[in-house]
């Protein structure tokens, strides 16, 4: 293993959009997720479909669209002028921003699922032990969708970490700023340095697979604590 | 007057629409029976506010719940009622005491109410325990200690024991005996079980399709037509009655009810108990004469009150009246018309068996 300096701060930079996307994540995604899971609204199927949408277009295509978006020329690129903020493309903020769009399906599917699991009943139950409908979801829904909640954090994370065409297209590649672990081992590889490339990429290799067991491991287990 | 519970709702459902406007004594158990899909659970549904679209009035002893016609409408969470719904619907991230506690904070409920329904339903040693290693009845006896935790004015049970196997079923009724019998709460009791209704009930509303087929006085609404026509093998009479003697020789007891007495099995009884008999229609026979040569026991004098058809056209319900009692007997069209009965005649109800539901 022999991590360069800049490979450092490209993995520190990685962990930081990585949490910053989660956090973000859980905070939207969960009423979203309730909505899509109660609703009988005429607009739920198509909600539910553009949520979705990140799972089927190409990166490049929604990167493209975000760099659109985002530049002088965009529309939320004229609302930051405007706002005093600058162009969001090709920073920190612009790249979190891409993040929290590309990685919703894997927040908010994961909560959706826990909540229609959950059913009505818990709710109608807390509200004939006198609790208000925001206090039945803060002290029933939440915790009953807990094994949910450690999934959509798990994924949404790892699914953050292993993002590349949305951070090639609105993040360029400057470092400390949005120069991601996926893009420095693209960048080594264009520079040919194949032994940096390989523990950067070994490196994501491992981190996945501890995900995926991490998933796989709380998953059966919540299984059986609940049958 | 004494108290009431008025319940006017009006519910449409894709299968049925429910309609009902009742009056129920605000004390006591009242059994609300029907096949499934009567809209028992719809009822019971309505009056928590657990139904949004449901309109009408709910108003219990003056208090009104609900109201559309003068835009009240009281949310669930604000309605002083406790639910014991047909699974016990326990919440599973709490442990036993969690979920006892739950109600508890949230309400005007005092630990020692709480503590009394513990002790009542037996359920102090399972406080520690997680809901998941309860038993079905235990679950279904901390549900009900959960929702008498709130010190609720109206206690509603949808067929609570309707998820539990025949032996857990008697495990449980001891203790819905002592909760009617020790906690001045009005409840309703949704069932499909006509041995539930002739245990508990003091007030039996017959609901099909949607709509009040009877109300009233559980022995009552037994007796009469609109059962009859329901209930197929377990038309019958029930009578609330009294030990009044015990004969030791031959292990019988004597209890009288309000127009005769019967001698039936000494369970264990004791002179004064106050007890609950059902005698089913299909276990009566009549006699025109006292007869004397038989082995049946059991020959209740009374009046022919009517004389009304059957599910099938060879039978008929002959309702003999023994004071204010009723007794029905199910006999043959046939018999009826070689004995010449009418209605009016003195004749000797002969009851072959005898329940004691309590």
């Amino acid at each position: 293993m022999n991590f360069s300096p800049d490979d450092y701060k490209a993995v520190w930079l990685t962990l930081q959009l990585a949490t910053a996307t989660t956090l973000l994540l859980l905070l939207l995604a969960t009423p979203l997720a309730w909505w899509l899971a109660r609703s009988r609204s005429v607009w739920r199927t198509p909600v539910s479909a553009v949520v979705a949408l990140p799972l089927v277009l190409p990166p490049t295509v929604l990167g493209f669209y975000l760099l659109v978006a985002l530049g002088p020329n965009g529309p939320v690129g004229q609302f930051t002028q405007w706002a005093g903020w600058g162009s969001l493309a090709f920073s920190f903020t612009g790249l979190l921003l891409g993040s929290v769009i590309y990685s919703l399906p894997f927040a908010v599917q994961p909560l959706q699922h826990a909540f229609e699991a959950m059913g009505t009943r818990p709710m109608e139950v807390a509200a004939t032990l006198r609790a208000s409908p925001w206090d039945a979801f803060f002290s029933v829904a939440l915790p009953l969708a807990r094994p949910g909640f450690v999934t959509a954090a798990i994924l949404s994370f790892a699914h953050t970490v292993g993002e590349f065409g949305v951070v090639l297209m609105i993040g360029g590649n400057i470092p400390d700023t949005t120069r991601v672990v996926s893009t420095q081992i693209y960048g080594h590889v264009e520079a040919m340095q194949y032994d940096q490339a390989h523990s950067l990429a070994g490196l994501m290799l491992v981190f996945s697979f501890v995900v995926l067991m991490a998933v796989a491991w709380f998953n059966q287990r919540g299984s059986r604590v609940t049958p | 007057m004494s108290a009431q519970l008025h319940v006017r709702v009006q519910l449409p459902r894709t299968d049925f629409s429910l309609d009902v406007d009742v009056h129920l004594p605000a004390q006591g158990i009242t059994a609300v029976y029907g096949v499934s899909g009567s809209g028992k659970t719809s009822l019971l549904r309505a009056v928590a506010g657990l139904e949004p679209q449901a309109r009408g009035r709910v108003d219990l002893a003056g208090q009104v719940w609900q109201d559309d016609a003068q835009g009240i409408c009281w949310p669930t969470h604000q309605r002083p009622l406790g639910y014991v719904f047909q699974e016990a619907s326990l919440f599973e991230h709490l442990d036993v005491q969690g979920n006892l506690s739950f109600g508890l904070r949230r309400s005007a409920g005092q630990q020692h109410t709480l503590d009394a329904a513990i002790e009542l339903l037996g359920i102090g040693g399972l406080l520690k325990r997680r809901v998941q290693q309860l038993s079905g009845g235990e679950r279904q006896r901390v549900a009900i200690a959960r929702a008498l935790s709130t010190q609720p004015a109206l206690l509603l049970l949808d067929e609570p024991l309707s998820a539990l196997d025949a032996a857990r079923r008697q495990d449980i009724l001891p203790w819905l005996e002592k909760l009617r019998d020790e906690l001045q709460l009005p409840m309703l009791y949704v069932t499909h079980a006509m041995d539930e209704v002739a245990r508990l009930a003091d007030t039996l509303l017959l609901m099909h399709q949607g709509r009040v087929q009877a109300v009233g006085p559980v022995s009552e609404v037994l007796s009469g037509r609109d059962a009859s026509l329901m209930l197929g093998d377990d038309v019958g009479a029930l009578l609330d009655a009294q030990v009044q003697a015990l004969d030791q020789a031959w292990h019988l007891a004597k209890v009288g009810f309000d127009g005769g007495a019967m001698w039936l099995r000494d369970t264990g009884l004791a002179v004064g108990q106050k007890v609950r008999l059902r005698v089913l229609a299909r276990d009566v026979s009549i006699n025109v004469q006292p007869a004397t040569d038989t082995s049946i026991q059991n020959h209740v004098p009374g009046v022919v009150q009517s004389i009304t058809p059957d599910l099938h056209p060879s039978q008929v319900l002959v309702r003999v009246a023994c004071g204010p009692s009723v007794l029905l007997a199910r006999v043959t069209a046939r018999a009826v018309h070689g004995l010449g009965l009418r209605v009016g005649q003195a004749v000797w109800a002969q009851v072959k068996s005898v329940a004691l539901v309590k």
